[in-house]
C-alpha cells in the first residue's frame, strides 16, 4: 500500500525534476495519442520535435518563437512570485505592439536612428500603461488583478483591431486590415543570417541575467518574494502590499510591452490585427515551467517556442489538426501541476499493522498501581 | 489513587512509537487510564503530548504499539471510529463555524441526522447538568471564548463519552472561568468518564488530576500522583533539570517611550474586537504587562501600536514622543521600535524561507542590504548570533523557517527582535506553546533588556509570567483597557475580575493609568 506524506522540508530536486517529468509525461501521451490516430508516432515526433531543429533557419524560428515568450513569462515570474496574479500579458504585450508600431508609423520611412530607440521605449511604456489599470484599480478598490488583467486582453485586441480597420489602415494595402510596412529603420535588424531571428532575444536574455539578480540578489526582490509567500509576514515587516503590486504589474508591464513591439518591428514589419497566437497566455506555462526562476523561464520558453514549431510541422507533414499545440501545451501544464505534488510530498510504502503481538501491560498497571 | 486499585484499566496504550521523517514523536510509550479516573499527561511543548492524543482518537497513526480499550486491541483508525468506541476530544484550538448556531454546529459533528428540536433539548438538558449553561439557538460569533469551549466540550458529551480527551483547556480561560471547568471535569469524573489531561500548567495539574503521565522527548519519564509531588518535583521530571527563576530588581523608570492617549479603533473584522478608548504610557527601563484573554483587542491592540493598521489620526500613538499613528512598520520601526507577533509561522516568520533570510525581514537596517543589494554573510553572522545566544536548536541559520517547533521558532523570533537593539519593544505571547527552559530563557532576555532601559510591553495570556516579569499590570477586556497596578498591589482574584471586564468605567475622568492614585483604588475595589 502506498501513501502520501508531507516531506519534512520541499525537496529542491524534486522542483528541477518536476518539469522533466511533466515533459516525459507529455511525450508519453502524445506517443499514445499518435498511435491512437493511426499515425505513426516515430514520425510524428520527428516532425514534432526533431524537424524544426535540424536547420539553422529551423534553430532561428526556434529563438524567434522564443523571444516573446520569454519576455512575458519574465515579467509573469516576477508577478506571480509575488503572488500578483497577472494573467493578461497578451493585452499588455498587443498595447505595447500599438504604443511602439504607432511611433513606427509616425517616422514613416525616416531612417532617423531615435526611431528603433524610441519605438522600443514607447512599446514598454504602452505595456506598462496598459499593465498601470489593473494596479490601480487593485490597489484603489481592491478589484481582483485575475479579472481585471484578462478582460483588458480583449479590449486591447479589439483597439488593435479597430485601429488596422480604420485610422491605421494602409490606404495602398487592398483593403486588408494592416497598416503600413515599418521602413527599414524602424525594422530590427537580423541577428543571424539566413534566419528571421532578431536582436530581441539578446534583449530577452539580458533581461533574464538582470531578473536574475533582482530577484536573488537586491532587498526589492526579497520584499516581493515575502510578499508572495506569507503576506501577513510582509504587513509584519512593513513592506508596502501596495508598491508590491505596482512593482509587479509594472516590471511584467514592460516585459510584455516589449515583446510586443519587438514582434511587430520583427517578424511581422506592420501592425495587424492578428499579431501573436497568444504567446501571452502560453507564458503562463512558462513562467510555472521556468519555476517561477528567471533562468528556468529561458528554458520554459525555448520548450514552449519548441511546440509552437512542432504544431506547425506536424499540421504541414501529417495533416494533423493545428489544436496539437494547445494540446500538447495543456498536457505539459497538466503533468507539471500532478509531478509538483511531489516536491513537498512523498510517497511512502506503509505495512499494514497486522495483528498485534501479545503484549503484556498487565505488568505496568501493577507497577503504577 | 487508591480509589481505583480494583478497577480494570478502560484504555491501555502499549510501546506506541510514532516516527515523522525528521523527529520521533512518541517511542515507547505506555500509559492506562481507569474509569473515573483524572490522568494527566505532562510535557513540555514537542515533548509528543498530541501526537500521542491524536493517535488514541484515531487522527494519527502509531508505527508500532498497540491500544487496548475494554480489555479488546483496536487499531482506531479514524476519529469516528474513536467516537464510537466512546472517545471525546476538545481540541485546543475550536473548530467551530462563527456564522452558525450552537446546534448547527453540533449537528454537523454528528454522525446521524438528529431532529432540531431534540438536538437542542438534548444540549439543554446535558449543558445544565454539567454546569455549562449555553443557549443552543446562539450564533457562536457572539459568543465569548470560554463559552465556545462550553459548545465544544457539551458537543463530546452528547456522545456519552466513555473517555474525553482534553487538550490544554485552560490557555483560554479567566481563572474563574478555570474553576468552573474544574468542577465540570470532576463531575464527570466521579460519574465514570476517563478524562485525559494534557497541559503544562503544573498547578492546575495538581489541583485537578489523579495521576500523571510525564513525557520528555517523545518518551515516558515518569509516573506521578500529582497531589504528592511538588511543582519542583513534576518540573524535573518534565524538562530533566532544575528550574530557574526570573527576578524583577525595581528600578526607576525613566522617560516616556510609548504613549497611547484615547485610542479607539474599529476593527475591520466583523468578528474582531474593536479598541475602545485606549490609554496607556510605557516608560523606559520597565515592562508593562498586558493581561486578559485572547480576542478581547489582543491582536487588534497589536497591529495598531506595530503598524500593520493605521490609526485615523495620527497623533493618538506616540512612540518617543513623535505621533506615529499614519506611520507604516518600517517607518516606526526605523525609529527603534521592534515587535514580536502572537502568530510565529506566516507572520513573524515567512515559514519556507532559511532563519537567514527571516532575520533580514526585519533586520535590513542592520547593515544586511546595501544600496538594495542583500548582504549574504552579514545577514548569517546576524542570524548565527540569535541562533548560539537564544539557544535555538536548529541545523544551521540555512534551515528553514517551518522545519523547527513553534517554541524554537518563538526563540529566534525573539532573539531577532531583541538583537536588533530596540529602544522599545512590544512581545505578543512571548512564551506561547514555548517549553518551561525556553520560557525562562525567553523572559530573563525581556529582563535584561528593560535593565538596560528599553521600554517593553508585553501582551500575555499566562498570568503567572506577567506577575513575574511586569512592573505594571493591566487588564483588555472587551476592548477596554483597565487600569494598570502593580503586581504586588495586586492579586491573580482581582485580575480575573478584570478579565471578565468589570473594572468600572473610566469614562468621564480621563486618567492616563499612570495615576497611581486611581489605580491603587482600583486595585483595593
Amino acid at each position: 500500500m502506498l501513501r502520501l506524506e508531507r516531506r519534512a522540508t520541499p525537496s529542491s530536486t524534486m522542483s528541477i525534476v518536476s518539469p522533466l517529468l511533466a515533459a516525459a509525461g507529455m511525450l508519453v501521451t502524445g506517443f499514445l495519442l499518435f498511435s491512437a490516430l493511426g499515425k505513426d508516432p516515430v514520425e510524428a515526433f520527428y516532425l514534432f520535435f526533431i524537424k524544426p531543429l535540424s536547420t539553422t533557419y529551423g534553430i532561428g524560428e526556434l529563438l524567434l518563437k522564443a523571444t516573446p515568450l520569454l519576455l512575458c513569462g519574465l515579467g509573469l515570474a516576477l508577478g506571480f512570485r509575488a503572488n500578483v496574479w497577472n494573467i493578461g500579458a497578451e493585452g499588455q504585450l498587443t498595447m505595447g505592439a500599438i504604443a511602439g508600431g504607432g511611433v513606427a508609423l509616425w517616422f514613416g520611412d525616416s531612417d532617423s536612428m531615435f526611431a528603433m530607440p524610441l519605438m522600443l521605449l514607447a512599446g514598454v511604456l504602452g505595456g506598462m500603461a496598459w499593465a498601470a489599470i489593473p494596479a490601480f484599480l487593485r490597489t484603489r478598490f481592491n478589484t481582483n488583478e485575475i479579472l481585471v488583467t484578462l478582460m483588458l486582453v480583449y479590449i486591447a485586441q479589439l483597439t488593435l483591431s479597430w485601429l488596422v480597420h480604420g485610422p491605421w489602415r494602409d490606404p495602398q494595402g487592398q483593403n486588408y486590415p494592416q497598416s503600413q510596412g515599418f521602413g527599414d529603420a524602424e525594422t530590427m535588424s537580423v541577428l543571424i543570417e539566413g534566419t528571421r531571428v532578431t536582436w530581441g532575444i539578446v534583449y530577452a536574455l539580458g533581461l533574464a541575467l538582470i531578473a536574475w539578480v533582482f530577484s536573488q540578489k537586491t532587498f526589492a526582490g526579497f520584499r516581493m518574494q515575502v510578499a508572495g509567500l506569507a503576506p501577513a509576514a510582509a504587513a509584519y515587516a512593513g513592506f508596502s502590499e501596495k508598491r508590491n503590486i505596482w512593482i509587479a504589474l509594472m516590471l511584467c508591464g514592460a516585459t510584455a510591452g516589449l515583446a510586443g513591439i519587438c514582434e511587430v518591428a520583427g517578424p511581422i514589419g506592420r501592425l495587424q490585427q492578428e499579431i501573436s497566437p497568444g504567446y501571452g497566455f502560453a507564458a503562463i506555462i512558462v513562467a510555472w515551467i521556468g519555476r517561477l526562476h528567471p533562468i528556468g523561464v529561458v528554458f520554459g520558453a525555448l520548450l514552449m517556442s519548441l511546440l509552437y514549431l512542432g504544431g506547425e510541422s506536424a499540421q504541414m507533414g501529417m495533416g494533423l489538426p493545428s489544436a496539437i499545440t494547445g494540446l500538447f501545451q495543456g498536457l505539459l501544464l497538466f503533468y507539471l501541476l500532478a509531478a509538483d505534488l511531489f516536491i513537498s510530498f512523498r510517497l511512502k510504502r506503509v505495512v499494514p499493522i497486522t495483528e498485534p503481538t501479545l503484549p503484556t501491560p498487565a505488568a505496568r498497571i501493577e507497577s503504577t498501581a | 489513587m487508591d480509589q481505583f486499585a480494583n478497577l480494570k484499566p478502560r484504555l491501555v496504550l502499549t510501546g506506541i512509537t510514532k516516527r515523522y521523517p525528521s523527529v520521533v514523536a512518541n517511542e515507547n510509550v505506555s500509559l492506562s487510564v481507569r474509569p473515573g479516573e483524572i490522568h494527566a499527561v505532562l510535557g513540555e511543548n514537542g515533548a509528543g503530548k498530541s501526537t500521542l492524543m491524536k493517535i488514541i482518537y484515531g487522527v494519527t497513526k502509531p508505527d508500532a504499539g498497540t491500544i487496548m480499550w475494554n480489555d479488546q486491541y483496536e487499531i482506531i483508525a479514524a476519529p469516528s471510529q474513536a467516537r464510537r468506541m466512546g472517545i471525546g476530544m476538545v481540541f485546543q484550538h475550536f473548530s467551530l463555524f462563527e456564522t452558525l448556531t450552537v446546534w448547527e454546529n453540533i449537528a454537523m459533528a454528528l454522525d446521524e441526522p438528529v431532529p432540531t428540536a431534540k438536538l437542542a433539548a438534548q444540549i439543554t438538558e446535558v449543558s445544565e447538568k454539567y454546569g455549562l449553561p449555553i443557549d443552543p439557538y446562539r450564533l457562536v460569533h457572539s459568543m465569548s471564548v470560554g463559552e465556545r469551549q462550553r459548545v465544544e466540550i457539551v458537543r463530546c458529551l452528547l456522545q456519552e463519552p466513555k473517555l474525553l480527551i482534553m487538550d490544554e483547556p485552560t490557555s483560554v480561560l479567566t481563572p474563574q472561568a478555570v474553576l468552573i471547568l474544574f468542577k465540570t471535569l470532576k463531575r464527570l469524573a466521579s460519574e465514570g468518564c476517563s478524562i485525559l489531561y494534557i497541559s503544562h500548567k503544573l498547578d492546575e495539574i495538581r489541583a485537578l488530576c489523579d495521576t500523571a503521565t510525564v513525557l520528555r522527548g517523545g518518551k515516558v519519564s515518569g509516573d506521578a500522583i500529582p497531589r504528592n509531588e511538588t511543582n519542583e518535583s513534576l518540573a524535573r521530571l518534565m524538562i530533566g533539570g532544575e528550574l530557574a527563576e526570573c527576578h524583577l530588581i525595581p528600578r526607576e523608570a525613566k522617560e516616556v517611550r510609548l504613549d497611547v492617549e484615547h485610542l479607539s479603533l474599529e476593527s475591520p473584522d466583523p468578528f474582531g474586537t474593536s479598541l475602545k478608548d485606549i490609554s496607556l504610557q510605557v516608560r523606559s527601563g520597565e515592562i508593562l504587562g498586558i493581561a486578559g484573554v485572547s480576542g478581547n483587542g489582543q491582536k487588534e491592540l497589536m497591529t495598531a501600536l506595530s503598524g500593520e493598521r493605521l490609526s485615523t489620526s495620527g497623533s493618538m500613538i506616540k512612540l518617543f514622543g513623535q505621533p506615529v499613528g499614519a506611520l507604516n512598520p518600517a517607518k516606526r520601526r526605523a525609529l527603534g521600535l521592534t515587535f514580536v507577533p502572537e502568530e510565529r509561522l506566516g507572520r513573524g516568520a515567512v515559514p519556507p524561507m532559511s532563519l537567514a533570510y527571516n532575520a533580514l525581514l526585519t533586520g535590513a537596517r542592520k547593515g544586511m542590504v546595501q544600496k538594495g543589494l542583500i548582504h549574504p554573510s552579514v545577514m548569517r553572522t546576524f542570524s548565527k548570533h540569535v541562533i548560539e545566544r537564544f539557544k535555538v536548536k536548529c541545523g544551521d541559520e540555512q534551515s528553514v523557517a517551518s522545519s523547527l517547533s513553534g517554541g524554537n521558532l518563538q526563540k529566534f523570533i525573539v532573539g531577532r527582535e531583541t538583537m536588533l537593539q530596540p529602544k522599545m519593544m512590544i512581545v505578543a505571547q512571548p512564551t506561547w506553546g514555548v517549553d518551561v527552559g525556553a520560557a525562562q530563557l525567553i523572559r530573563q532576555a525581556l529582563i535584561d533588556l528593560r535593565d538596560q532601559g528599553v521600554a517593553l510591553l508585553v501582551i500575555s495570556e499566562e498570568l503567572d509570567e506577567l506577575f513575574t516579569i511586569s512592573d505594571r499590570l493591566c487588564v483588555l477586556a472587551a476592548g477596554r483597557l483597565s487600569p494598570s497596578v502593580k503586581p504586588a498591589e495586586t492579586s491573580i482574584e482581582q485580575i480575573g475580575v478584570w478579565m471578565s471586564g468589570k473594572f468600572g468605567d473610566k469614562a468621564g475622568d480621563g486618567a492616563a493609568p499612570a495615576n497611581s492614585k486611581l489605580e491603587t483604588a482600583y486595585a483595593q475595589a
